[in-house]
């Protein structure tokens, strides 16, 4: 592995570009480059692994960091570009990509592009959730991971979903019990879920799942099937309410599970279709991850949630697809070395039906109230949004232009799924027939300064009109 | 869903133009309705810079120069009825503009243009400042050293044009006029006892008349209806930067402040293009032009970009006209929107609800394109 | 706000916050340095003018933009701190305030 640290060493063209460093990404990174295609791996943080892997030489040993090892020794002897610390802000359907490193920026082609573009938590649009001390799990548990930072004061999680669960555990390890926990879970996913219990009593998730579950219950107050949450902040403290009662707090973390990450796949074009069982856009993709762009695959959570034992099959599944389109082995060969990752992917997908019933997050918390901040960048509330769709906007797009939601920094990253659901439920139409709104470079901010070092070609030039 | 013909008129496209209009349809008491076809992310009004502009315009002959200074002069008070009604601030600010001048020869050459113009102008109507670096920097401290010059204009200005959008769309529903989202016109035909219908999917709805403002939609539908409309679309790039301490006093041409403290950066203009994806050779060389007006933002982010289709025909001058063969059917398209929405609202929503366009758009029909092709 | 487990050592990393020199370690993204510092809020909201801070952590909300060496809007959570930077909180209030109209 060659670490590019600045963009002007890197190549002009590469047969593979795979964006995002974690289990999907490096797997796939891995299997392109060790079968001969010239391949770029790319993350914006500043090592291998991802979200679930970072910071692994501080993480204690278990199974599950034992399969990042073997994962980053593999990425490591692979004879592959690793650029670290660089945001891609361009991908258009002719496989050229935008890359930036803070005021550099670069332009390159690729014959094919893997994108493993991961999660993003679910935004969880309860009052006061833009104040400073109320952040996600997910963030806290970052700080952990990748720098030891644990929770300091009085701490309440509040929300849903399997991570919560997993962070609780890891602050009682930690010495630091959470003061609260908020469970939002509704009470009737239990029985909905019901169903899929068989596939989930085999999988690996349910003996870990149920052990650490009952650490939590045992050591945490909880508050089940909690309603209506508001965060006030009065001096230097919070306070979260619920409907029966209210605590002071330090520190308020919120989850409600993950979705994919798809900002560049939309940037691109590649066509996607709402999840009704996880209220969530997923890609349209085959077998092979492929996306309705030539030459774009999708690979991992970005593809839709499965964790990390599916994306690394899934990172492999993408990377074999692409050296066979690529003519580097035959569809036999290919096939054949497929079937180890299917089976690998099949026994990692067992119980995520039985995670995904259990753990969907209560409508009142996917729509926000009225009051309630639903743009985090532009600071519209829900009330804004209810108002724009009334006066006749009645697609995601016109939302965004007669309110300003989506438009900030974030580019609607934290904003689509709740103003997807809010015009749903405005207009009384499934949320499948409503698209998300259209994405355009700059994918990422960057500065202008950056921008102009880009070259352009002679007919670009003239189109920018010089007085 | 069959609506029957309920209505005196229906405008065909919810942008800026098939809103102004509307606007002043609706309140000379006739009962409308504005179809939003709803087809585009990006439409020609939500792409638009934003700017209330005369000075380049009169460049394009003095029939055109006329009728915007008419409409920048009307703006104030369509604001005005538009805030009342609406209850929301377009932000007009029309305190005047420049074009910035980066090359020598080209400021020569723009200040002689106007110069003879000034000649052709029936009136002195137009008032315009040919200012030298050194002048232009007491407005606009922040301009870079390789600025040598610029044009101002007093009637020049800006407006928040996504508020003007959904102030329009509100107070056209308040004066009365029906607002139809997501219908999209697949045909409309002149009906025998006269009047139109006009189907979309499922859909019918019929009215008197008929107002074709779809923008480059018009191209499919004025012919149904014995009109031309020979429009091209031209790409143009925005850029759009985070929130600054006020840079830009006055608005450029291709350089703006908004009110929440983003510039815009928009100059390109691309014909033939093949779709309004952006590209991002395009943005480098935005990127480079704006830095040179305005070094200050070289390390600034841009945070969004758009590309957007503006509506040209072939002369770049507004397309008016009433269907001969249909009497009632008008087609509407023009590349100044903004600019001229407030001319769209009062005058010529006047001569639509008169039946009869006037004297001083009959240069504006597309006689003038049948002239030119047997020419 | 957050504290630092005791059993992880690293090499502490002098920088500077908004002119005051500051310590945080080997490791830290400016974000987690900033953090374990106990700073809540890292900018002002430009519209609104509310304090806001880190959210998501993984550069995908976009909150806890600052400036760093001269280079505003950057995103505190994917920067890794080296010593001797330059952070900025106060930069982003100054950009926040709109003057004019």
């Amino acid at each position: 592995m060659r670490r590019v640290g600045s963009l002007p060493t890197l190549r002009d063209a590469y047969d593979l570009v795979v964006v995002g460093a974690g289990p999907a990404g490096m797997a796939a990174a891995a299997e392109g480059s060790r079968r001969g295609l010239i391949t770029l791996l790319v993350d914006e943080a500043s090592g291998l692994g991802g979200q679930i892997w970072r910071g692994l030489d501080l993480s204690s040993p278990s199974p599950w960091v034992r399969d990042g090892f073997a994962l980053r020794a593999e990425v490591e002897a692979a004879a592959v570009d690793f650029a670290p610390s660089t945001s891609v802000w361009h991908l258009a359907p002719d496989l050229h990509l935008g890359l930036a490193q803070g005021e550099t920026a670069r332009l390159i082609a690729a014959r094919h592009v893997i994108l493993a573009t991961g999660s993003i938590e679910r935004p969880m649009p309860v009052p006061g959730w833009t104040l400073p001390g109320v952040m996600t799990v997910g963030a806290a548990q970052t700080l952990l991971k990748a720098q030891g930072l644990l929770p300091g004061g009085r701490t309440i999680l509040v929300g849903s979903g399997p991570l919560i669960w997993q962070f609780a555990a890891q602050c009682l390890a930690g010495g630091r019990a959470p003061t609260l926990f908020l469970d939002t879970t509704p009470r009737a996913n239990r029985r909905l879920a019901l169903r899929h219990l068989a596939g989930f009593a085999t999988s690996r998730y349910a003996r870990a799942g149920l052990a650490l579950v009952a650490t939590v219950r045992r050591r945490v107050v909880r508050v089940a099937a909690t309603e209506g949450i508001a965060i006030a902040r009065e001096g230097g403290e919070l306070t979260v309410a619920w409907g029966r009662g209210d605590a002071r707090a330090d520190l308020v973390l919120l989850h409600q599970g993950v979705v994919p990450n798809l900002q560049l796949a939309l940037a691109a074009g590649c066509a996607v279709v709402w999840n009704p069982a996880r209220a969530a856009f997923e890609p349209r993709t085959d077998d092979w991850g492929r996306t309705t762009v030539p030459g774009i695959a999708i690979a991992g959570d970005a593809g839709g949630i499965e964790g990390a034992e599916a994306a690394e099959a899934r990172g492999r599944l993408a990377a074999l697809g692409v050296l066979a389109a690529m003519g580097a082995i035959a569809d036999g060969e290919r096939d054949r070395a497929a079937q180890p990752w299917r089976r690998r992917l099949a026994r990692a997908r067992s119980g995520r039906a039985f995670l995904d019933a259990l753990f969907l997050p209560d409508r009142r918390f996917r729509l926000p109230e009225e009051g309630t901040t639903l743009c985090r960048c532009e600071g519209v509330t829900a009330g804004a949004v209810r108002e724009a769709i009334a006066a006749g906007a009645h697609s995601a797009d016109r939302v965004k232009a007669m309110t300003r939601a989506g438009m900030g920094p974030c580019q609607g990253r934290m904003c689509l799924l709740p103003v997807i659901e809010t015009l749903a439920d405005a207009r009384r139409v499934p949320p499948s027939t409503l698209a998300p709104w259209r994405i355009r470079s700059p994918v990422v901010p960057l500065p202008l300064a950056a921008l102009a070092t880009l070259p352009s070609a002679e007919a670009a030039e003239a189109a920018v009109v010089g007085y | 869903m069959e609506q029957g013909a309920e209505f005196d008129v229906v405008v065909v496209g919810a942008g800026v133009v098939g809103l102004a209009t509307a606007f002043g349809l609706a309140g000379r008491g006739l009962r409308v309705a504005v179809l939003d076809g709803e087809g585009e992310a990006r439409p020609a009004s939500l792409a638009n810079f934003g700017l209330v502009w005369v000075q380049s315009k009169a460049l394009h002959g003095a029939g055109y120069g006329q009728w915007t200074i008419a409409s920048a002069r009307a703006w104030p008070s369509f604001a005005a009825e538009v805030r009342e009604e609406s209850g929301i601030d377009v932000g007009l600010r029309q305190e005047g503009g420049y074009t910035l001048f980066l090359s020598e020869a080209a400021f020569q050459r723009r200040s002689a243009g106007l110069a003879a113009l000034c000649q052709q102008m029936p009136s002195p109507a137009m008032t315009w400042e040919v200012q030298e670096r050194a002048v232009l920097a007491r407005t606009l401290p922040d301009v870079g050293p390789d600025v040598v010059g610029g044009i101002y204009c007093p009637l020049d200005g800006e407006v928040h044009v996504l508020r003007l959008v959904r102030a329009l769309t509100v107070a056209v529903q308040r004066r009365g006029a029906t607002l139809l989202p997501s219908w999209r016109v697949d045909q409309v035909e002149p009906l025998s006892g006269g009047g139109f219908r006009l189907r979309g999917g499922e859909s019918t709805i019929a009215a008197g008349k008929v107002v074709l403002a779809a923008g480059l939609g018009n191209r499919r539908l004025a012919p149904q209806l014995g009109l031309i409309a020979p429009l091209a679309p031209q790409r143009g790039h925005v850029m759009v930067t985070a929130r600054l301490p006020r840079l830009l006093p006055l608005p450029t041409v291709s350089l703006r402040q908004t009110e929440e403290g983003s510039v815009l950066i928009g100059e390109s203009k691309e014909d033939r293009p093949e779709n309004d994806s952006v590209r991002p050779d395009i943005l480098a060389a935005q990127a480079r032009r704006a830095i040179r007006v305005f070094p200050a933002l070289a390390r600034v982010p841009v945070v969004r970009s758009w590309a957007g289709l503006r509506v040209l025909t072939p002369d770049g001058l507004p397309l008016y006209d009433q269907s001969a063969r249909h009497p009632g059917a008008f087609v509407l398209s023009c590349h100044s929107g903004v600019t001229l929405a407030a001319i769209h609202a009062t005058r010529l929503a006047a001569m639509i609800a008169a039946g009869q366009l006037g004297a001083e758009v009959t240069s504006f029909s597309a006689a003038r394109f049948d002239v030119r092709a047997a020419a | 706000m957050f504290a630092r487990q005791p059993e992880r050592v690293a090499q502490p990393l002098r920088f500077v916050l908004d002119g005051r020199d500051v310590e945080g370690v080997e490791g830290d993204t400016v974000a987690s340095a900033l953090l374990a510092l106990g700073v809540r809020a890292f900018r002002h909201h430009a519209a609104t003018g509310e304090a806001r801070g880190p959210f998501c952590l993984i550069g995908a909300c976009f909150e806890c933009l600052v400036e760093i060496d001269g280079l505003p809007g950057r995103r505190a959570c994917l920067t890794t701190l080296r010593a001797g930077m330059r952070v900025n909180l106060a930069a982003m209030d100054a950009g926040a305030v709109i003057t004019g109209r």
